[in-house]
């Protein structure tokens, strides 16, 4: 406890002394707002326009968590018919990898000709870079059982429906957790990404909006929130899997 | 208390004539050849054999997890289709599962057959003092030694009172002293609970030790090439292994080996 305590306190210190030095140099040095504005600038705008900003991270946020939702509702079952279907994974899996390939800020303009302008295609954005990795890591989830555990579930005369829930899926969760997380950090990704290419609302459009008419400061404090938001819906899953995975490893190591 | 354990007349298991044979991209594999077996009721059969002398298969196959290639196996009289109702499997990982107390990995057994935990609670308990793990009964499998693991995984294995346990192993990853423990404690529990056991080991003392018979099996193709019977009477304590009939057996055993060019 004690250690976990002061890694939280020297991560405090290693980011405020990266504050410190960037507030020195730009008092120091002849640096313009619009380049680069202080982070106590940027601070007092997000205080003085918090509504401003508020208003748009609500979008975000909505468009992040509806994307993964949607990546959860689609990757999960998809895995389990990768792991329990040899036919269906011999002919999906070359879909995935191929479509893994296409670089998915490339086909963000397609997906407004597809979607419209409203938030489908922000949402389906991030889903489509959010599914990925919960597909891939459920499925290796589900095939990291031991083969005498199988065994040992036929010798009981269990079902395949009463091996998964009771031995196969708590023996993936793990997996499918760390999967999780990363398609929570993606899913951030795709919502700005898609509030880029053709957003009214949100932050990332507000960054644009901003750099466009070189309010910087409002992109910086823009950027500080949308970062924050992504840390605290990333604890969020970690929170989920300290509920859901209580006897695992990798839930004692953060902090 | 209990002194010769009454081996009943009437044949727990039959095996007759099997053969095994695996398919592999390099062409069939012969695991097992024309393998004959009769085991009595309440019975402590030790296999014992080299690595890949098939008698993991055979384990598998009266398990009813994997079918034979030719001849056929009976359980009480019936031909083996699948698992049987009354089988209790020990494998040489403990298996037990992580989020699972040590009561709720006993009881798995019977959750996975679709019979009420709640009344197989009381004898769940029971098994786990029987083991020697009074006090434990609500830990998790993390705070547990190897060997009081595998302790669990045997109540697991007897919890629905099956008359046949399978241990493929079940010793095999555990440290020497473990290892003895469990040996002594297993061989009291058979004899108590006057189980038909088949007992996988590659190890010739682990067999002599505890088997009222032993079993020896060869490799490549894997055959039964000797059936021994071990006249001492159960339960035997660690003593048993200085007296001269133990090592009498153990060279016995050796000396099959020997023959078979297996050592």
């Amino acid at each position: 406890m004690r250690l976990a305590n002061s890694s939280l306190f020297l991560g405090f210190v290693s980011i405020a002394s990266v504050a410190l030095l960037w507030q020195f140099a730009v008092t120091l040095f002849p640096i313009p707002a619009y380049l680069l504005p202080s982070p106590l600038e940027i601070g007092s705008e997000m205080v003085s326009r918090f509504g401003l900003q508020a208003t748009h991270a609500v979008v975000t946020v909505r468009e992040i968590l509806l994307g993964f939702g949607l990546a959860v509702l689609i990757g999960v079952p998809l895995a389990i018919a990768i792991t329990f279907l040899p036919l269906f994974e011999k002919l999906f899996y070359p879909i995935l990898v191929a479509t893994q390939a296409v670089p998915k800020v490339a086909v963000a303009p397609l997906f407004l000709v597809w979607f419209g302008f409203g938030e489908a295609p922000k949402v389906a954005m991030a889903t489509v870079i959010a599914v990925f990795p919960i597909i891939i890591d459920t499925a290796v989830g589900l095939r990291a059982i031991d083969p005498d555990m199988v065994r040992l579930a036929k010798s009981m005369r269990a079902g395949a429906l009463k091996t998964f829930w009771k031995v196969r899926l708590p023996i993936a969760l793990p997996s499918i957790f760390a999967g999780l997380k990363m398609a929570m950090t993606f899913a951030v990704i795709g919502a700005v990404v898609g509030e880029f290419v053709a957003g009214q609302s949100g932050l990332g459009y507000l960054i644009q909006a901003a750099t466009g008419s070189l309010q910087t400061t409002v992109a910086f404090a823009s950027i500080v929130l949308l970062s924050f938001i992504g840390i605290v819906l990333f604890f969020i899953v970690e929170a989920f899997e300290r509920i859901f995975v209580p006897w695992h490893r990798s839930t004692d190591r953060l902090f | 208390m209990a002194s010769q354990v009454q081996v009943g007349a009437r044949a727990a298991v039959e095996i007759s004539g099997i053969r095994k044979t695996f398919l592999s991209t390099r062409g069939a594999i012969q695991a097992l050849t024309e393998t004959s077996l009769t085991i009595r009721q309440g019975e402590f059969v030790a296999i014992v054999g080299p690595s890949g002398c098939g008698k993991s298969t055979l384990l598998s196959l009266i398990a009813g997890l994997d079918a034979p290639s030719a001849g056929k196996i009976l359980i009480e009289g019936q031909e083996v289709r699948g698992p049987h109702d009354s089988l209790g499997v020990v494998f040489q990982r403990d298996l037990l599962l992580d989020w699972r107390t040590a009561m709720d990995n006993v009881l798995l057994q019977v959750e996975m057959r679709g019979l009420l935990p709640k009344e197989y609670a009381a004898r769940a308990r029971e098994l786990l003092d029987m083991v020697g793990l009074q006090g434990f009964h609500g830990r998790y499998p993390r705070e547990l030694s190897g060997g009081m693991r595998q302790r669990v995984a045997i109540c697991r294995a007897l919890l629905h009172d099956p008359l046949l346990l399978l241990m493929d192993e079940p010793f095999g990853a555990l440290d020497a002293i473990s290892r003895d423990r469990l040996n002594v404690d297993l061989g009291r529990i058979c004899s108590e609970t006057k189980k038909t056991v088949i007992f996988i080991t590659h190890s010739i003392a682990e067999a002599v030790f505890l088997g009222d018979r032993v079993v020896v099996m060869s490799s490549r193709p894997g055959k039964v090439v000797a059936d021994l019977n071990i006249e001492v009477p159960h339960p035997r304590d660690l003593s048993f292994r200085e007296t001269p009939e133990f090592t009498g057996y153990v060279r016995q055993v050796r000396q099959i080996f020997e023959a078979e060019g297996v050592l």
